[in-house]
């Protein structure tokens, strides 16, 4: 079991205009982990990666108090933002393929971490659609346009693209609910396999998801950590809180 | 089951009413441009031949060609746009791509907005001023086309700013998620499929700088400027010029004894031009559509 602390966060408050979404969430996300985040729509999930990765910083009406460290590092500080960013693989609940070539795809965000040797690109592309478990599908026609992929094929290409900048970090919103199945537990296989280079933040509205591959899972709602332990607790018969047992059983209401 | 109740027939048949009166009046519109079209060509046939196009006046503008006016015309376009598509596609992605919501930008947002509104007559007056007297430009193609591209200034903003909205937000969100700049992201995503919106709109401001006339008559059009058969490069941009718009204007109500059909063959032309670009812009425009990317 994993344990050396790779993000902490402590008293993370987060409002959009007077409307509070986090209450002050106090937590760490240990290196190496799949740490899975569960709970109802609008209970702030999304909000707290945006925290995590700073694009919080693209809505103007929202205001952060707290603090949010990466490898001890302070992220509301930070001021290479572009870094930052680097070191967080982001997957989006909606598969965007960017209309771009698949290639290119890949090779964005090593072309704008300043990366031009053809051959090192050459080997991040197909090291991540590899990892992506999409390269066999698309090795032949790498210049045909992401966007004319599958949703399925779309998703599994922005994943590629959140590992292609190398993170240490990857944060999954939800990134099975416009997939089929069949797709969602190759991905679930593929990131068995990230984990042992990567910590991986599972947000995702399927409980049993997070209980298939979650080290830990938080039960965020409404803003407030309800309870955060090991899955085992969590999905068991027993978790500490009553709500927890609810939700997780599909008794909440 | 099916059978049509009473109830049902007044329904269908309001629905039909309607969808013909909706489509008379849609369908009306080609009823003016044909009526233009057919009305100006026939008026204009005894004059229509290549060398009006290429002749210069004759016998104090009774007879003879337009060429002095049609270069004058190309000169002021593109000068004109020349100078205000590139600070209108910069300001556009400014506005839409960096600006925050706060007092200045939305100062700037109401600046382009009434820009948009001002009549040409005071975009003439205003460049008068500003270019012919304050900025010492004389009457001249310069001060003309300075004070054409204020006035296309705010269209082209404006429908620079549609063609980047039109390019999904989620695709900004996937680039900055990746550590790209704001810069990188439009550069390498959001302008290149967003260009072919863009030139459409820069391309459909061609006519209106075309067809003005308040703005270069008080700025740089002349009455007459003789000039060679033929000339494309007529002109020096500190002198002043003929322009279609101000000829057809000057023939058909200034000088007395011009043939009927000399002032409908420049109407032609004028309109001809117009119609030509404006073509390209469609031709463009499904061209880059055909290539969509998602």
């Amino acid at each position: 079991m994993p344990s050396e602390t790779h993000i902490e966060i402590r008293d993370l408050r987060l409002a959009y205009g007077t409307r509070e979404v986090l209450h002050g969430i106090s937590l760490d996300i240990r290196r190496n982990e799949i740490f899975g985040v569960i709970g109802p729509a609008q209970s702030g999930k999304t909000s707290l990666l945006r925290c995590i990765n700073r694009t919080i910083d693209f809505s103007p009406e929202a205001s952060v108090a707290g603090t949010i460290t990466v490898d001890g590092e302070d992220v509301r500080g930070a001021k290479d933002l572009y870094a930052l960013r680097r070191k967080i693989g982001m997957v989006a609940p909606l598969p965007v393929g960017l209309p771009l070539s698949i290639y290119d795809n890949v090779a964005f965000a090593p072309r704008c971490a300043g990366m031009n040797r053809k051959a090192d690109i050459d080997a991040i592309v197909e090291q991540c659609l590899r990892q992506a478990a999409l390269w066999d599908e698309v090795k032949d026609r790498l210049d045909s346009l992401g966007t004319k992929l599958s949703g399925g094929q779309q998703q599994r290409l922005t994943i590629a693209r959140a590992l292609s900048h190398q993170p240490e970090i990857l944060c999954l919103d939800e990134f099975s609910i416009a997939i089929d199945p069949v797709t969602t537990m190759r991905i679930e296989d593929v990131l068995k396999d990230l984990r042992k280079n990567m910590t991986i933040i599972l947000v995702t509205n399927l409980t049993q998801q997070a209980r298939r591959l979650a080290d830990r899972t938080m039960f965020l709602w409404n803003g407030e950590i309800i309870e955060l332990g090991p899955s085992d607790t969590i999905f068991g018969n027993s978790p500490r809180d009553r709500r927890t047992y609810e939700y997780v059983n599909g008794l909440f209401g | 089951m099916f059978a049509e109740t009473p109830f049902v027939r007044d329904k269908r048949r309001s629905e039909t009413t309607a969808k013909w009166v909706f489509f008379a009046m849609a369908g009306s519109m080609i009823l003016p441009l044909l009526l233009i079209v057919v009305f100006l060509f026939v008026k204009a046939a005894p004059s229509l031949r290549v060398d009006f196009l290429l002749d210069i006046p004759r016998r104090g503008m009774t007879e003879g060609g337009i060429w002095p006016a049609f270069v004058g015309t190309i000169y002021l376009v593109f000068i004109s746009l020349a100078v205000s598509a590139p600070i209108g596609i910069l300001a556009a992605v400014y506005l839409n791509e960096y600006a925050r919501d706060n007092w200045l930008n939305r100062l700037i947002n109401l600046a382009v907005i009434n820009l948009a509104g001002v009549p040409s007559i005071v975009h003439a007056l205003f460049g008068l001023g500003a270019f012919v007297y304050a900025a010492r430009f004389g009457y001249s193609i310069l001060s003309a086309s300075l004070t054409l591209a204020i006035m296309t200034l705010p269209v082209i903003i404006a429908s620079t700013r549609e063609a980047l909205a039109s390019v999904p937000m989620s695709f900004r969100e996937a680039c900055w998620n990746v550590g790209a700049t704001r810069w990188q992201t439009i550069r390498s995503v959001v302008l290149p499929n967003s260009i072919s919106g863009i030139l459409t709109g820069v391309i459909l401001q061609v006519s209106r700088a075309a067809g003005e006339t308040a703005p270069i008559m008080f700025t740089g059009a002349v009455f007459f400027k003789a000039v060679q058969k033929g000339d494309l490069f007529a002109y020096n941009l500190n002198e002043q010029c003929m322009a279609l718009s101000m000829h057809l204007y000057t023939i058909s109500t200034q000088v007395p004894g011009v043939r009927e059909s000399v002032p409908f063959a420049t109407a032609v032309v004028l309109l001809g031009s117009v119609l030509l670009v404006n073509a390209a812009a469609i031709a463009l425009r499904a061209h880059m559509r055909a290539r969509k990317k998602w």
